[in-house]
């Protein structure tokens, strides 16, 4: 295979072609992982989804996702959570309502390993591209749908993203402040989980077509990710009738647990004291050793009891210290400790950037960023930066020309006829 | 390049997987491997076993090692082994079964396998093949490595806690164990791509996989909106930051719940239509609330005025009429009313499974089908409960054998 600007060395999932379909961020997500591990991965633009046709100025800085505010001329290229998602991937343009677009789809779908999509139930079939076609041009084929609620029962066309998801699962209802109601996650949490078990999924289907020459079906339901991350707490209250109360920052077996705070705007330290040897040590780097026999904080039940009381005391101890300080201090006596990093820290994070954590990607529109490199560390066969988010169509002539075997003038045509092109389609608001 | 053979019961049915788990992250990627079919062999201390079992909760509030919720639920499908790894017998007997093993998962603070003799550089000797994966919470290198954490302490370092929460209040974590869960998932895809690639170059690897990278990895959008305008991602409250109305806001109460609902409206267009339903497009004239973007920035002012109409509604009219619409709401669940959601219901999520101590229960199961090889489950291992299984089994070891390293402490 000879994918354009291809490395030396072989990932993982080196030949492995993939069609992606997927929006958002839950299927970018895990066909993320997967170009990361080598994977192919053939992104399919609908134009008419990527977004307006002219971005302000204004809403570039309420976003604050383009370079320096600056949405330029084709925003479309320069929008660097977009640009996250789709590096190490390829991108093309199908308008998939065309007859024409369906066809070259088809094709595609002939000659790769993966299908990945993650619309509502309806639109699959709606577009008549679903399993059971795709599998009759190719059995080995993998398809992976990702809908929200799955593609059957009472929910099945219900409308979600990560952040409805979030409570409707039970995961919102693991955070909050004591006695409130369930919060959701600042991060849309359910998104990126839910792309984790695709990709999980995906992998371990390709596994099984090594040995069975056959494709398959993986149907998900992101609300059911969700559930299976608090699968420990929905068995916990069958076995004890108790639903967990929302207890902040706070612990069930542990205290001093909580975040503090310390010096400067809106810096925070967290501190789990675990055991009575943490607790000991504690009491020793506060300047307080006469605590593990204070009858309020003696045993951990003490400390339970007089929660409030204990948590004044630790703020008092940390509020005029520097976070950084206080988590040496901390972790050198064995207690966990970690400073409650914003965006800044955390790409500035010594212990990150000693692991070579981040990539920096160099795209021809957006510039040059950092980004999450991939977890995932394999000694032989790593993950890498194959290359930076392609541009909105930048791989018509490979995807087109090279791999379906489309003439120059074909390619054109398809420009004039609209079912491909380089800029957004006109949405009715 | 594929082979064709006689389809088997389980995608990972040939795979045979030790783990040497404890409490969450190592055992729940365990557990995955071992709801395709693979031999998972649960590795524990022949004293107490996993720290899991001490944590619950338990039936009635009363701690059992063999009735703990958190065990049963990350090592469904495991069969269990005592070994005492710290003893040389022991890592004896566990390299012996290095030689049968493909996989090999751990989530030691980093050192402790070395400091037993059992480090990918010994054990890939000894079986080249070996995919072995190591979790830790800061990774096998770097200056935080032997730092200590838990949940709150890696959200706290990964960048999520900061943005969770009230901007006038403390920062949140969550309860549960969400930084360890990311991280087994990310080992368990590294674990297959690492037999995709064995099956291509015939050698195993080693896996490094941080909890703290893990969790860093799942919200690109505080990290993007850093590296391309410097913007710091703050806590927005209980909402989503730059849309609005993408939050839970109060309702009217109904069947004894306290009435909430989650709505996920950044649409522009879903944002005129839900207006329409609530007969107030009038706002939309309001420079305030003209789209969800400005009205992110008024949200406080924007829930006042829906407040009346939230308030003569429940969360089932709520959800369906605007489900209707194709407006994204959502029910706002607990833990147990999670067990009787009708959806989950239909799909058939929850797995009713029997165990000698805990009862019949009902598990989570997993979020995906695969056509051509179902998920297994089966409930937790016992503590030991195959450890004469595995040893006869695996490495043919006779009763005398068995009594001898059971008489040391061994097993």
């Amino acid at each position: 295979m000879s994918s354009p600007e291809s490395p030396d060395a072989k990932g993982p999932l080196d030949g492995v072609r993939v069609v992606d379909l997927s929006r958002v961020w839950a299927g970018p997500h895990c066909t993320r992982i997967l170009a990361d591990l080598g994977a192919e991965v053939i992104h399919i633009s609908g134009r008419g989804l990527v977004g307006r046709r002219t971005v302000t100025r204004e809403t570039a800085e309420a976003i604050g996702i383009y370079p320096d505010n600056e949405p330029g001329e084709r925003h479309w290229n320069r929008h660097v959570l977009n640009n996250d998602m789709l590096r190490n991937k390829l991108d093309i343009t199908l308008e998939l309502n065309t007859e024409r677009g369906v066809e070259l789809f088809k094709r595609l779908v002939k000659i790769s390993d993966i299908v990945i999509e993650n619309y509502s139930p309806r639109v699959m079939p709606k577009l008549g591209i679903d399993y059971p076609v795709l599998k009759a041009i190719n059995p080995a084929i993998i398809y992976c749908s990702m809908p929200g609620y799955g593609a059957e029962g009472p929910f099945q066309h219900f409308v979600s993203y990560g952040t409805t998801i979030d409570p409707h699962s039970g995961l919102a209802s693991r955070m909050g402040y004591p006695g409130e109601e369930p919060h959701m996650s600042g991060n849309a949490y359910p998104d990126p989980a839910s792309g984790m078990f695709a990709t999980g999924a995906i992998m371990t289907a390709l596994f099984a077509r090594n040995r069975t020459g056959k494709g398959q079906c993986i149907a998900m339901a992101q609300s059911e990710s969700g559930a299976a991350l608090t699968g420990e707490a929905s068995l916990g209250y069958q076995l004890s009738s108790e639903v967990p109360p929302r207890i902040g920052n706070g612990h069930v077996r542990k205290a001093p647990h909580g975040a503090y705070p310390t010096r400067g705007n809106d810096k925070w330290i967290a501190i789990s004291v675990g055991s009575e040897d943490q607790w000991a040590a504690f009491c020793g780097e506060i300047n307080s050793p006469e605590w593990v026999t204070d009858e309020r904080f003696g045993t951990l039940e003490d400390r339970m009891q007089n929660q409030a009381e204990l948590d004044r005391l630790v703020s008092e101890w940390t509020c005029d210290k520097n976070a950084y300080d206080v988590m040496r201090q901390l972790q050198a006596v064995g207690i966990a400790a970690g400073v409650v990093v914003n965006a800044d820290e955390l790409m500035n994070d010594e212990h990150l950037n000693d692991r070579g954590f981040f990539w920096k990607f160099d795209h021809p529109e957006a510039g040059t960023h950092s980004h999450a490199g991939q977890p995932i560390r394999l000694s032989e066969t790593p993950a890498r930066h194959y290359r930076p988010a392609p541009t909105l169509g930048q791989h018509h002539p490979y995807v087109l020309g090279e791999l379906l075997g489309l003439s120059n003038d074909e390619i054109s045509a398809l420009e004039e006829s609209g079912v491909i092109g380089y800029e957004p389609l006109v949405r009715e608001l | 390049m594929a082979t064709v053979s006689e389809p088997t019961q389980g995608a990972l049915s040939e795979l045979t997987v030790l783990d040497l788990s404890h409490h969450v992250a190592g055992a729940y990627c365990g557990k995955l491997l071992a709801a395709f079919g693979a031999e998972v062999i649960k590795v524990e201390a022949p004293e107490g076993g996993d720290v899991a079992r001490q944590v619950g909760p338990f039936p009635n509030g009363k701690p059992d090692p063999e009735s703990s919720a958190l065990y049963l639920y990350l090592n469904m499908g495991k069969k269990g082994l005592t070994l005492d790894l710290i003893s040389d017998e022991g890592a004896g007997v566990l390299k012996e079964l290095v030689v049968k093993a493909d996989v090999l998962i751990e989530n030691f603070a980093p050192g402790v396998m070395e400091s037993m003799g059992l480090d990918y550089t010994t054990l890939s000797a000894i079986n080249p093949r070996l995919v072995m994966a190591s979790i830790s919470n800061f990774g096998q290198s770097g200056p935080y490595r032997d730092y200590r954490a838990d949940t709150m302490v890696e959200m706290a370092l990964s960048g999520q806690m900061y943005v969770n929460g009230d901007p006038d209040r403390e920062p949140l974590t969550s309860a549960g164990y969400q930084p360890s869960y990311q991280a087994a998932l990310y080992t368990y895809s590294g674990i297959m791509a690492a037999l995709l690639a064995r099956d291509r170059d015939g050698k195993g690897q080693y896996i490094d996989v941080s909890i703290q990278e893990a969790m860093a990895s799942e919200h690109q959008f505080t990290l993007n909106g850093f590296t391309a305008s410097g913007k710091i991602r703050m806590r927005a409250g209980n909402r989503y930051g730059s849309v609005h109305p993408t939050t839970i806001l109060p309702c009217k109460a109904s069947n004894g719940k306290p009435g909430l609902v989650s709505l996920g409206i950044s649409d522009p267009t879903q944002y005129v239509l839900f207006l329409q339903l609530l007969d107030m497009s009038e706002l939309l004239d309001d420079p305030r609330f003209a789209n969800p973007t400005l009205c992110a920035n008024n949200h406080e002012a924007f829930n006042a005025l829906v407040h009346p109409w939230f308030m003569e509604h429940s969360a089932e009219e709520i959800v369906h009429a605007l489900q209707d619409n194709r407006i994204p709401a959502a029910f706002v669940n607990e833990v147990n009313e999670v067990l009787e959601d009708p959806q989950y219901e239909y799909r058939g999520f929850w797995k009713a499974i029997e165990h000698p101590v805990a009862g019949t229960r009902r598990y989570a199961g997993l979020p995906y089908h695969l056509s051509e090889a179902p998920p297994v489950y089966d409930r937790a291992n016992l503590l030991g409960e195959h450890t004469d299984e595995v040893l006869a089994g695996k490495l043919n070891y006779d009763g005398e054998r068995l009594a001898q390293l059971r008489e040391g402490g061994v097993i």
